[in-house]
């Protein structure tokens, strides 16, 4: 009994089981074909993709705090945009490249994060109550950032266009080294995420989600490991904020920390599946193109503005009616064998 | 091993704990009963760091661990099950007790030993990728014992482990006890279920409206009148 069992080795497998039963050929299609498809993609559905990316990769690193250890932040655009300015003033002030600034600003965001967890998870802030909490503390640093004369104010900040150049960050005649820098961006926090939660961190944060007692009353100080969840989310974030200042090349409190944002942010994980690896990437690959067809087309032409916002709710509310656990579910029920089919689905 | 000393805890007007003084010695199992609301399980949560005293003190192994959160508590060695089943509804059964295991395994690959090893021990390997919350009742308080002993505790608090159960399953408990002791775990247990208690208690203590109203031998207090008054009833006299 007992060899048979260790050859499984079940946990180490642990993401595969995640993404299903064609395991590890699955995601190494999916890089070839994610590498080769950009280059023929006309320019508007390359934005698409980018988009695609970038917000699977913000979506993994809210899920590392909103999926794995069951902290339903609901202010992630402050640590977005506390990344988006860091780098974006320190290039045009001191003129230091993005690349740096990006380092830096995931600091800031890692302290302001530290601060968000001291005020919530000291005082056991918990369901709708840490909600609440966490807007109003993006909310705060919004307010902050329309007041603050050195950066911009509401209006916000134009960056500087400079030729094509890896060291400023910027790329004008084609778009595809934001298409592969933002694939770099998520295959890394993927490996990380497949290191936390195969490592005692992982198992902790998950302990956490389920039941805090129970998780108190086996040794684990849930207050540090909620704190290290926070932190590690809020520095990942910030990071997709930088890239979006260096794409866009332009940020204001307005576009890089609303609360629009922070939604739009946890709605992928919450679409395509919670505390999953796929799930924050299936999520994206449903709500961005939804969101930017939409907005470019639907908003356009009838000019009714945040018209793409209303499609993206309704798509919210059906997908929480008709799968609550998330699309992935749906997909896994597809892919699985048997056995992980019972085992994920009794629950229901 | 564990000492008490008048421990007093309210709950705003309500006395739930008055004066209690109680000392466990090592390798003993202490059965601790009472009617219901008597305080059983205030003093489970006050020893495990759930519940701060107002006064008196817990020392455990010659130090005093009165207000220490719960996670220090666990890692001094003290571990319990819980009154209402506790369990991490979307972790496998492997993955709970591997959980536990990670308290003081140096590595994952030991933890992963040591769950391997109480997963044989507890019977629940059979369960290996259930999850947690698509347990039985008693694959499920199994599971709670299985993560307790996956911290290696010198002390272990169980709440009401077997209530609920059949016979059967309480003999299966019975006999799982008796292997955790032989490890050399001390144990208190808060039951009900007086057959149970009676045969694998070394000494009980009765609870009554916060107060300790008789200690002994089990059959010592099924004789003890205030006992049977309070609690027992006229069948165990």
């Amino acid at each position: 009994m007992k060899k048979e069992y260790k050859m499984k080795k079940g946990d180490e497998m642990k993401w595969i089981k995640k993404i299903g039963k064609p395991g590890i050929y699955l995601p190494l299609t999916l890089i070839a074909l994610t590498t080769i498809i950009p280059i023929i993609l006309p320019p508007f559905l390359l934005h698409v993709a980018i988009m695609i990316l970038l917000y699977s990769y913000l979506g993994t690193a809210w899920n590392i705090l909103g999926g794995y250890t069951g902290q339903f932040a609901w202010g992630h655009s402050a640590f977005f945009g506390i990344g988006a300015y860091t780098s974006t003033t320190l290039y045009i002030y001191h003129k230091i490249s993005p690349w740096i600034g990006m380092l830096i600003g995931s600091l800031f965001a890692a302290g302001y994060g530290a601060l968000c967890g001291a005020f919530t998870f000291r005082f056991g802030l918990k369901g709708h109550y840490f909600v609440i909490a966490t807007i109003a503390l993006s909310e705060i640093i919004r307010i902050i950032f329309i007041n603050w004369a050195e950066m911009g104010r509401a209006w916000g900040i134009l960056l500087p266009v400079v030729p094509d150049s890896w060291i400023d960050f910027q790329f004008h005649t084609t778009k595809l080294p934001y298409y592969y820098i933002a694939l770099t961006m998520l295959l890394t926090i993927i490996i990380i995420e497949i290191k936390i939660i195969n490592s005692k961190l992982g198992y902790y944060l998950t302990a956490i989600r389920d039941d805090e007692e129970l998780s108190e009353s086996l040794g684990i100080n849930t207050f540090k490991y909620k704190m290290i969840a926070m932190i590690i989310s809020a520095a990942l974030t910030s990071f997709g904020g930088t890239f979006y200042a260096q794409y866009v090349l332009y940020i204001s409190p307005e576009t890089v920390m609303p609360v629009g944002l922070s939604t739009e942010i946890l709605m992928g994980p919450i679409i395509g599946g919670l505390g999953t690896i796929m799930g924050p990437i299936i999520g994206a690959i449903i709500v961005q193109p939804i969101h930017e067809f939409t907005r470019a087309y639907i908003t356009t032409y009838t000019g009714i503005a945040g018209l793409d916002y209303v499609v993206a709710g309704t798509l919210m509310l059906t997908v929480a009616l008709l799968q609550p656990k998330g699309v992935i579910q749906y997909i896994n029920k597809i892919l699985y064998s048997k056995t992980i089919i019972t085992s994920s689905s009794k629950g229901e | 091993m564990l000492k008490i000393e008048n421990l007093t805890k309210r709950f705003g007007g309500l006395i739930a704990l008055n004066n209690v003084n109680l000392n466990i010695e090592k390798g003993e199992i202490r059965g601790l009963i009472g009617p219901n609301g008597s305080g059983k399980t205030t003093l489970f949560n006050c020893i495990t760091g759930f519940h701060h005293p107002e006064t008196g003190r817990i020392i455990f192994e010659g130090e005093d661990i009165t207000g220490l959160p719960p996670h220090k508590i666990a890692i001094k060695g003290i571990a319990r099950t819980f009154q209402i089943v506790k369990a991490f509804h979307k972790m496998t059964v492997y993955e709970s007790i591997l959980t536990g295991a990670l308290l003081r395994a140096k590595d994952i690959k030991e933890a992963r030993e040591i769950t391997l090893e109480i997963m044989e021990f507890t019977g629940l390997i059979k369960r290996r990728d259930t999850l947690a919350g698509n347990l039985t009742t008693i694959d499920r308080k199994k599971l709670g014992l299985a993560s307790a002993i996956a911290t290696k505790p010198k002390l272990l608090l169980l709440d009401e482990l077997v209530a609920g159960l059949t016979p059967g399953e309480i003999n299966e408990i019975i006999k799982l006890i008796r292997d955790i002791r032989e490890n050399g775990v001390t144990m208190i247990i808060v039951e009900h279920v007086m057959k149970f208690i009676m045969e694998i208690a070394d000494k009980i203590t009765v609870l009554h409206r916060g107060e300790i109203i008789g200690e002994g031998k089990p059959e010592e207090i099924a004789g003890n009148p205030k006992v049977i008054e309070a609690y027992l009833g006229e069948k165990y006299a």
